[in-house]
């Protein structure tokens, strides 16, 4: 193969990493906190350009104006020259300067203070999946955070079991959900949308499947959302697979793990009380669809290794998954 | 065959570090090789999320306690004897010691892959699983039930025996052994990178030692350095882990920096420029390195002013 093919070949294949979509890139934010550190990255980003630039045209003329050929005399040995080494560290110093004022500033915009009307959402982080409670609306819900567009939301975030960290890349960094200790993030989304994140801190088997998304609405959008999650569960009309569903519910092990509002207690896996309204499930793996929460309810760490859901014992006949999931999807 | 196992011979010790180094680079290395070809299609199945995990903890600890620091021993045990003009190393017998010890805590390491049955596990590998940096209270019993950590922890523990014989070797060396004349502002950049390095490993390890104790003790004996239910903080590891890590970075960049300038005035033809300033950079930088391990813990929330402290540290 002629070496400019193979050379075309490579191009070629790095380039096609530039394809996207990208959901989850912090060069495209969608907040406050996103511009403030765009913003400051563009920044540091064409004062490190510059100093590449000098640093690498000095090598590469010292290089070529220098480099050894037949007849020359031995290099002049030189030890060494006070001047130019104050100057190259004063340099830096100053650069640094210029890099640490912004940076800092960012650092104090960002650090999860918000006004006192901001909307307040605690975020708890569970092996592997995230629990969204809204103190003020009496409102829990997981795995998908609604928030509303142009207002300010602060979360407060902690751990039930190991560390994790809340990332949603277009919204703001990372902030570590940590066991005994409440994080703050604060922050205004700019625009209507569903965002990517996913726990950023690894914690245990299954980190990579501990994904979330965050879903901006417009503020009357948001109400309406969190209106509907306030009532109470969908009642299945008697006679439907999904009544069964319910009755299958209330006698197997779901309960003893899973909330549905005044139907059961559990508190160990997300509230499923309008489980259908949610647009995937497992937290973010999968779309809502019957075909995966069937697959879901049969064998769970098939799906998420480590799961603690485990297969049910004695497992739940097909008929019996068919009708939990017609009454799980009712539940909007 | 046996003079290689009996060697007390500094030349020779070195050979040893350096070919059992890159053994243990090429391990590390098909360990990356796992993960690249698992990731190299969504939902890649090549191996389960379990053994993903350990490959890629192994890999990070391979790479840095099975490789890199070897490797610069290699150089070390090789080198500095010849360059200081002193026969061999302050204490031959502790040389030969520490690298059958570093030899022994790589291979307890590596044995995690093969053992499991040992440990009623359905599977052979029980290698360690929490990552190279083996966060609290993910390694604790209650969430890694398994013997992967205690792998992970005994095979640090021994390593770091191995480290801190030689790093008070070479430091007695070099500061006892020179030639006549040799005054330290004549010593050779290298010779003095190994000297830096070396303090920075005799004080950097007994902090991770520390840790790795408190965890062990959390985890065999019912302490709880690390629980958050029993009103301790698991960022008590991260400060420790990272206290060790950051001196740990430079302790691995420091000899190649003192390779860098040997290797570039021998080919220049000319002496090194500055030698001083390379030399008293060197140090300053075994200092600093103390003083920016929080900024592996951005995302801890520890207030924006400890963050902004640790941003501008420059190292």
């Amino acid at each position: 193969v002629p070496r400019h093919r193979l050379c075309l070949l490579a191009v070629a294949l790095a380039v096609s990493g530039c394809g996207g979509p990208f959901p989850q890139s912090t060069l495209e934010p969608r907040s406050d906190f996103g511009w403030a550190v765009d913003h400051l990255f563009t920044d540091i980003f064409w004062w490190a350009a510059g100093v590449f630039l000098v640093v690498e045209a000095l090598l590469v003329i010292t290089l070529i104006r220098f480099r050894h050929r037949e007849g020359r005399p031995a290099p002049r040995p030189t030890h060494g020259h006070t001047v130019m080494e104050i100057a190259w560290t004063l340099a830096p110093a100053v650069i640094l300067v210029f890099v640490a004022v912004p940076t800092v500033r960012v650092i104090f915009a960002t650090s999860g203070e918000a006004p006192a009307d901001a909307l307040k959402v605690d975020v708890i982080g569970h092996q592997w999946w995230w629990e969204f409670r809204y103190p003020e609306l009496a409102l829990v819900t997981a795995n998908e955070l609604h928030l509303p567009r142009g207002r300010p939301v602060q979360l407060s975030i902690t751990s039930a079991d190991v560390i994790h960290s809340f990332w949603a890349p277009a919204l703001g960094g990372k902030r570590d959900a940590i066991p005994g200790r409440i994080n703050r993030i604060a922050f205004r989304a700019d625009s209507m949308g569903d965002y990517a994140g996913q726990c950023a801190e690894f914690c245990g088997e299954s980190h990579a499947n501990m994904r979330l998304r965050v879903v901006v609405d417009s503020d009357s959008g948001f109400g309406r959302w969190a209106t509907v999650q306030l009532t109470g569960p969908a009642r299945p009309a008697p006679g439907t697979l999904a009544e069964r569903g319910k009755a299958v519910f209330a006698r197997s092990a779901c309960l003893g793990c899973h909330t549905i509002q005044g139907v059961s207690p559990g508190i160990i896996g997300p509230n499923l009380t309008h489980v259908g309204s949610r647009t995937t499930i497992a937290s973010g793996l999968f779309p809502n669809d019957s075909a995966h929460l069937a697959s879901w309810i049969a064998d769970a760490p098939a799906l998420k290794p480590g799961s603690v859901m485990t297969r049910m014992q004695p497992p739940l006949t097909d008929a019996d998954i068919a009708a939990l999931v017609a009454y799980l999807e009712g539940l909007r | 065959m046996k003079r290689w196992i009996t060697t007390t011979d500094h030349k020779r010790i070195g050979l040893l570090y350096f070919w059992t180094a890159f053994c243990f680079f090429l391990v590390g290395g098909l360990e990356a090789l796992l993960i690249r070809l698992q990731l190299a299609q969504p939902n890649g199945h090549l191996v389960s999320a379990e053994t993903y995990n350990q490959l890629f903890t192994m890999h990070g600890t391979t790479m840095v306690f099975l490789a890199l620091m070897p490797l610069s021993a290699s150089f070390f045990n090789y080198i500095v004897p010849l360059q200081i003009g002193a026969r061999d190393v302050a204490f031959p017998r502790l040389n030969a010691f520490s690298y059958w010890v570093f030899l022994l805590g790589g291979l307890l390491l590596n044995a995690s892959w093969l053992v499991g049955p040992l440990f009623h596990a359905p599977h052979w590998n029980v290698a360690p699983n929490g990552g190279w940096f083996g966060y609290a209270n993910l390694t604790e019993r209650q969430f890694s039930p398994g013997p992967n950590i205690d792998f992970w922890l005994l095979g640090l523990q021994i390593l770091g025996i191995s480290s801190l014989a030689a790093g008070f070797n070479f430091i007695v060396t070099i500061l006892n052994m020179r030639a006549p004349g040799m005054k330290m502002l004549r010593v050779p950049a290298f010779s003095w990178m190994t000297l830096v390095t070396q303090f920075l490993v005799i004080t950097a390890f007994p902090v991770i030692t520390v840790g790795l104790v408190f965890l062990m003790f959390d985890r065999f004996f019912g302490t709880h350095f690390y629980v958050a239910t029993a009103g301790a903080t698991p960022l008590l590891w991260q400060h420790l882990f990272w206290l060790f890590g950051h001196p740990e970075v430079y302790i691995l960049i420091l000899p190649a920096m003192g390779i860098v300038s040997e290797v570039l005035p021998t080919f220049a033809r000319k002496p090194l420029f500055g030698y001083t300033v390379v030399v008293f950079s060197g140090v300053l930088i075994g200092f600093m390195g103390w003083g920016v391990w929080s900024h592996h813990m951005f995302a801890v929330g520890l207030g924006p002013i400890a963050d902004s402290v640790f941003a501008a540290r420059p190292c």
